[in-house]
């Protein structure tokens, strides 16, 4: 089969990425995206993952080589103060859909409170 | 003096030495080019008559996190609290060293510069896990507040539980929204000031003393 020009794009299940350790995902995550791919998550990272997710990016950084991550998501929603989020141990917050990709192919081209637009070129 | 004032003493010293509050450390965080360290310059320079560190418009001048202990703001209010003020490396998902050549800077030291930047970056992120009370975000205030780096370290600081203020710098420039900012931030209180220019920093050291108090 002959294959056509163009980059990956690999979309991560919620359920997957409960089965993961904080480690495992940044892992996953920036191993992906240093090979030139588009990973979307079908939810975000938690506030300390993504604290870690640019701590461990910022030491993959090389000269001519990576140059780290475009990165887009929407803001952490609040679950709310109802009684089940009370039940569940008080105020839970939900992760949002995020794309990561690399620095130099991902650009993001408009960013609103509901929909986020972005460009992606296969030429590294 | 007998055995027993003296070991009264010895405990109360030891009681003191336990509960002592240490110095509550606030962070200056924010993307590159926000006027961090123009900020820290002024706080420190205000108060104690010293600076932090060199500015310049080349991003990611500040690659080394750089403390200034023990300073006391008073507010108008006559209030006053002592901290440590802790200027931060801009932080980025991002670091590519063509950045600083475009600023005519040499490739060997933009390299080099490149290589700092990143390590600096990580150290910011460190010092706000372990190390730091409260922050003061700084934003330029003539750019898109709703970078995807903003949303995020507010996100962490706000999972941290830290008390946050937003500073919209840079009101002197034409363009400047603050009001921009505000929309984006609603939960946290934004002063707009000009760091370089001192505009309107009484207001910060005011909300300063009673929001770090």
């Amino acid at each position: 089969m002959e294959m056509i020009q163009g980059v990956q794009i690999d979309l991560i299940s919620a359920e997957r990425l409960d089965r993961l350790t904080a480690m495992e995902k940044i892992r996953l995550i920036l191993d992906d995206v240093m090979e030139g791919n588009i990973v979307i998550l079908e939810k975000g990272l938690a506030p300390d993952e993504q604290s870690k997710l640019i701590e461990i990016t910022m030491r993959e950084i090389a000269p001519d080589g990576f140059s780290g991550i475009e990165m887009e998501t929407y803001p952490i929603r609040d679950a709310g103060n109802g009684f089940l989020a009370k039940l569940l141990g008080g105020k839970r917050s939900e992760t949002r859909l995020t794309v990561i990709g690399p620095a130099n192919q991902l650009k993001t081209l408009k960013k609103e409170k509901d929909l986020i637009s972005a460009w992606v070129s296969s030429s590294r | 003096m007998t055995f027993l004032v003296r070991t009264k003493r010895k405990i109360s010293g030891l009681l003191k030495a336990l509960f002592k509050k240490r110095t509550c450390r606030i962070g200056i965080y924010g993307p590159p080019n926000a006027g961090k360290t123009t900020l820290a310059n002024r706080i420190v320079r205000d108060w104690v008559g010293d600076a932090v560190g060199p500015v310049s418009e080349v991003p990611h001048e500040t690659r080394r996190v750089r403390r200034k202990e023990d300073i006391t703001i008073t507010g108008q209010n006559g209030s006053s609290i002592t901290i440590d003020i802790v200027d931060t490396p801009g932080v980025t998902t991002k670091i590519d060293y063509n950045e600083f050549i475009e600023f005519g800077i040499e490739k060997e030291e933009a390299v080099k510069r490149a290589r700092e930047a990143t390590e600096g970056v990580a150290e910011a992120m460190h010092w706000l896990r372990e190390d730091i009370d409260g922050v003061i975000y700084m934003l330029d205030s003539t750019l898109d507040p709703f970078q995807q780096v903003n949303i995020m370290l507010v996100g962490i600081i706000e999972s941290r539980k830290l008390p946050v203020l937003i500073v919209a710098n840079k009101n002197d420039l034409p363009d400047a929204s603050p009001a921009r900012i505000k929309s984006a931030f609603p939960q946290h209180p934004v002063i707009a000031i000009s760091g370089l220019e001192g505009n309107n920093v009484e207001e910060l050291y005011e909300q300063m003393t009673s929001y770090f108090g």
